[in-house]
């Protein structure tokens, strides 16, 4: 889509809109509508975008497969290790009373974190699918795999 | 009143929609087809309430799915969905009968939103009246997800995150296998042009 003007343009002012209102649901996720689930969701839907209309590449180069790996686990990492705290803390897998002086404080420090965790999975995972899934550069049956990649530029 | 005709229309659309993709033989219009239905969905959702799943269903079922759909589409290379070779009367018999079955099955079930249904009465009266000193978080959905159910929850990002492994395993690691493969030829055939 190298040629077509207004999706570029368009794109390019769109996207830090949809990045901004996914940060807006993960953030607002305790007094409006969505979490981290939505949030991650609407994230990376903006870089498919972007990925779609200005190539698979200068988008691999902003945020890599590595990164995405690395971020996937972190994510279910920072939610399994907020539950492991509560249990060094004294208290049961998950629970958050432990996790500050005052205990609704402490179950806000838990929703943050826990949000955050699944917040940064989903969106490194949904991405990473749609990575693996677009940077298949050949058909299934194995023809015509020069034309595949001159498609996909 | 608004409410009921805006519930028709998108449930009228809905119809319509599914029929069409039942119909059509034409895969991207198919694909595309199904876009709009998820998009027709989550404004179901929004007219009852349920914003974030309304996020979901349009980020996901209208955005990547389609997305998904359509590389799989152009890796697949097949445009125009296999005519049946025959018509049988049996399955539309059994959709049918299930059908029938389920629809009756509804009136078992408790009117939207009755606040005497058995989900309202069980744990949700002890959320509403205290979540808010326990939790203190206004939107009682984050607080059931990430603090009452948070190990569910938990048990809901492991399988994201699995799903995401899994889709690596098989779609990455055939890819690199094709590159080798791809490499290896390419430098036989670069012996066999230095031998001539």
């Amino acid at each position: 889509m190298k040629h077509n003007l207004i999706l570029r343009l368009i794109a390019k002012y769109l996207f830090p809109i949809i990045a901004l209102f996914a940060f807006y649901v993960q953030f607002h996720g305790d007094y409006g509508p969505g979490g981290g689930f939505q949030a991650g969701v609407i994230l990376s839907v903006g870089f498919i975008f972007y990925a779609m209309v200005f190539g698979l590449k200068t988008t691999q180069q902003a945020i890599p497969m590595g990164l995405l790996r690395v971020l996937a686990s972190l994510g279910v990492l920072i939610y399994g290790g907020t539950g492991v705290v509560s249990i060094l803390m004294g208290g049961n897998f998950l629970d958050y009373d432990l996790l500050s002086q005052d205990p609704v404080a402490g179950q806000h420090l838990g929703i943050l974190l826990v949000e955050a965790g699944v917040g940064i999975t989903v969106s490194s995972v949904m991405l990473m699918i749609f990575y693996a899934f677009a940077g298949r550069d050949m058909p299934v049956d194995g023809e015509g795999q020069e034309d595949g990649q001159e498609e996909k530029q | 009143m608004i409410d009921t005709l805006i519930d028709i229309t998108l449930m009228v659309f809905l119809a319509v929609t599914a029929f069409a993709i039942i119909r059509i033989r034409n895969l991207f219009v198919a694909i595309m087809l199904f876009s709009i239905f998820s998009l027709h969905s989550a404004g179901l959702f929004v007219v009852m309430d349920a914003a974030d799943v309304a996020f979901t269903e349009a980020a996901v079922g209208a955005g990547i799915s389609t997305v998904l759909m359509l590389i799989t589409m152009a890796l697949t290379r097949t445009e125009k969905e296999k005519q049946p070779v025959h018509h049988a009367p049996l399955p539309l018999i059994v959709v049918f009968i299930t059908g029938a079955a389920l629809a009756y099955g509804t009136y078992d079930i408790p009117a939207f939103g009755d606040p005497d249904s058995p989900a309202q009465v069980h744990v949700a009266p002890r959320y509403l009246e205290q979540s808010m000193d326990e939790v203190g978080v206004p939107n009682i959905v984050t607080a059931v997800l990430a603090s009452y159910r948070g190990y569910d929850t938990f048990g809901e990002v492991t399988v994201i995150f699995t799903a995401g492994v899994g889709v690596l395993l098989l779609l990455s690691g055939r890819n690199n296998r094709h590159k080798c493969d791809r490499d290896a030829s390419s430098g036989h055939l670069r012996g066999k042009s230095d031998e001539a």
